[in-house]
């Protein structure tokens, strides 16, 4: 049999076409399920209040066990860090705020910080692979083997929650919990609000690490839940909420 | 055509040579930054780019200059910059392909680049600019290319260029527009948070992209038995001129409404570039250099007099060249993260290795340029009857 070069760049064309079908055909039963297992934890919107006047001077209870929880590394340097949770005196964590004449309690206040799980995040809007993105109950989520590592959303985030692997994170990690992922090089990650532990029924680790109560969890458009009433009760204020990214980490103050 | 790229004199072997050198010295330090990771590179939290999208973000300024021949020849029938155009289209590529190369060695996990095609996401800047940037590689290759060839065959070009060329100038200016959104659209990064950043690019580009044109010519004219022209030349640092006038203006703009405001998210990132904050002034003196030389070249370009000396004309373009490579470079890229969101001033130092991976892109750039340009004095030099054809030495 012979082919001239014409028709052979038809047929190849043509072959080549056919593999874009699964793209377009897509019948119901290949389409993606989200299961949810019975047991797990379910909201609408997760969020957190924090009542940091009951966070004791020097207390790292909550930033240990998360960073225990979820295998992030210590380099000892600034440079490199990778944190997931910290603390961050007031004038810092609300630019702006800090005056000569606030009062003295709440200059010396150290906040806990995390990612604040946006409901309007500009981190996953910036990205270019959809390696972040929200889940429908708020949680902002990392993909580590989407992440092409192009920071885009470090600079994106107006929070500083963000961290880069600089290095291989793994020999820096104390002791490597097999129940979560190491990150490999290259890869940016953050608070993910425990998704993995309330999957399992369980409540996010630094809330569970913190014996003053001053960290409350839950489901923010219940009208019933432990959150909900608090905030209803006392006032709070949201970091850099002028920005619109609508956080949803609320600080008592 | 590609062969006319094989015929130099030694002068242009000796020049390839040493840029073949660094790109491999460049190529060495990419590879210990696979192996080890970004943090080799002066980058950290709180600074997350650094020199590498700096060069990008110039860089793509540099490509989308070729407009600036491009619309007078092609839109305005200005005969002078026909001989030239070319030379504007075969520095985008060169650019462009600098800018894709720069975007690459910043990446965590390179080997992962696909999943910007492979998932893609309308609301992220950066797919956009990947297209932008792309399209417009390809389109000023082909122009490019195609205007070449027929110069050598001495047709005139086929009808069906001529949009792509019409196309590439609106295209010119989405290329920077885009890469201005990239910045300009992150709600915390007050210093990036501004609607003139694309006019601003628009402005420092096409000012810093003809002043390079204008340093090659020059160097083709010595080197290369190249003559541009003196009309085309002189045209050229007229616009330099006028983009370098409206680049100056923008940024006393932004100066006006920073520190007229008063409003501290917006001052601190310039105090930190033209004074320092808290001590910390590693960008100071760059800023101060990069804010005479461009009051200098500025001057010297207004001067007729001045300007019309070729050697005059070369150092004012290497100063608004080098001026608006420290503004566009590194006056915004990295005081964008400092201070940082939660108020800490961390300062960013390259470090060797990342110099010599940004070296190396360079070089990898310059060995494409020189390439194109060797082809292009050849192709030229055949037409215009050069009786020294094989004497052809040309440096960047």
């Amino acid at each position: 049999m012979t082919t001239n070069r014409r028709d052979f760049l038809k047929i190849a064309g043509a072959s080549a076409l056919t593999l874009m079908t699964p793209a377009i055909l897509r019948p119901s039963w290949a389409k993606e399920k989200m299961i949810t297992p019975v047991s797990s934890l379910t909201a609408k919107r997760w969020a957190m209040a924090i009542d940091a006047a009951k966070c004791p001077p020097d207390c790292t209870d909550c930033i240990t066990a998360c960073h225990a929880v979820h295998n992030v590394p210590n380099f000892d340097n600034p440079k490199d860090e990778v944190k997931w949770i910290w603390t961050e005196p007031f004038a810092a964590a609300f630019p702006g705020e800090k005056h000569r004449y606030l009062a003295n309690s709440l200059q010396q206040l150290r906040l806990p910080v995390f990612c604040n799980h946006c409901a309007n995040p500009p981190c996953v809007r910036v990205c270019p692979t959809k390696a972040t993105f929200q889940r429908r109950d708020g949680i902002i989520m990392m993909d580590y083997h989407r992440c092409i590592g192009c920071r885009l959303c470090m600079a994106a985030c107006p929070y500083g929650a963000r961290s880069m692997n600089y290095r291989d994170p793994r020999p820096f990690i104390a002791k490597i919990n097999p129940d979560f992922p190491t990150r490999t090089k290259g890869v940016v990650e953050k608070c993910n609000f425990c998704e993995e532990r309330l999957a399992k029924g369980m409540i996010p680790a630094c809330v569970g690490a913190c014996k003053q109560k001053a960290l409350v969890f839950g489901d923010v458009e219940n009208s019933r839940s432990d959150i909900w009433l608090l905030l209803d009760k006392r006032f709070n204020l949201r970091r850099r909420a002028h920005l619109g990214t609508a956080p949803q980490i609320y600080y008592i103050l | 055509m590609l062969e006319k790229a094989l015929k130099g004199s030694r002068g242009y072997w000796i020049w390839i040579a040493f840029l073949l050198a660094v790109a491999a010295i460049g190529c060495f330090c990419y590879l210990q930054q696979l192996d080890y990771g970004l943090g080799i590179t002066g980058m950290s939290r709180d600074v997350s780019w650094g020199l590498y999208i700096a060069q990008f973000t110039f860089l793509v300024g540099v490509a989308a200059s070729a407009v600036m021949l491009v619309m007078p020849y092609y839109l305005h029938d200005y005969k002078a910059f026909g001989k030239i155009t070319v030379m504007g289209e075969f520095l985008a590529v060169a650019a462009v392909i600098m800018c894709v190369l720069f975007i690459f060695v910043d990446l965590g996990q390179p080997s992962r680049v696909m999943n910007v095609l492979l998932h893609p996401s309308p609301t992220s800047i950066l797919f956009w600019d990947m297209i932008v940037l792309s399209g417009y590689l390809i389109i000023n290759m082909v122009t490019g290319w195609v205007v070449l060839s027929c110069t050598k065959k001495e047709i005139p070009p086929p009808g069906w260029v001529k949009p792509i060329i019409y196309i590439s100038i609106p295209w010119a200016i989405s290329i920077h527009t885009v890469t201005a959104f990239i910045y300009a659209g992150l709600p915390g990064r007050t210093f990036w948070l501004t609607a003139i950043m694309a006019p601003r690019f628009l402005a420092s580009a096409f000012a810093s992209g003809p002043a390079l044109l204008i340093i090659f010519c020059l160097i083709l004219k010595r080197f290369g038995r190249f003559d541009a022209g003196e009309k085309a030349i002189q045209a050229l640092s007229r616009i330099v001129a006028y983009a370098l006038a409206i680049s100056i203006f923008f940024v006393l703009v932004e100066l006006f409404t920073a520190f007229y405001s008063q409003i501290p998210e917006h001052t601190r990132h310039f105090q930190y570039l033209f004074a320092g904050l808290e001590g910390r002034h590693n960008l100071v003196p760059w800023m101060w250099t990069s804010a005479v030389l461009a009051f200098v070249a500025l001057t010297m370009l207004l001067i007729p007099s001045i300007r019309r000396k070729e050697g005059w004309l070369a150092i004012a373009c290497a100063f608004v060249f080098v001026s608006l490579w420290i503004e566009k470079g590194l006056g915004l890229v990295i005081p964008g993260f400092i201070p940082s969101p939660l108020e800490t001033i961390t300062e960013y130092f390259p470090t060797g290795t990342e110099v010599g991976i940004t070296l190396g892109v360079w070089a990898v750039g310059l060995i494409i340029l020189t390439l194109f340009y060797q082809i292009f004095v050849a192709v030229r030099s055949d037409i215009d009857g050069d009786s020294n054809r094989s004497g052809i030495c040309e440096r960047n």
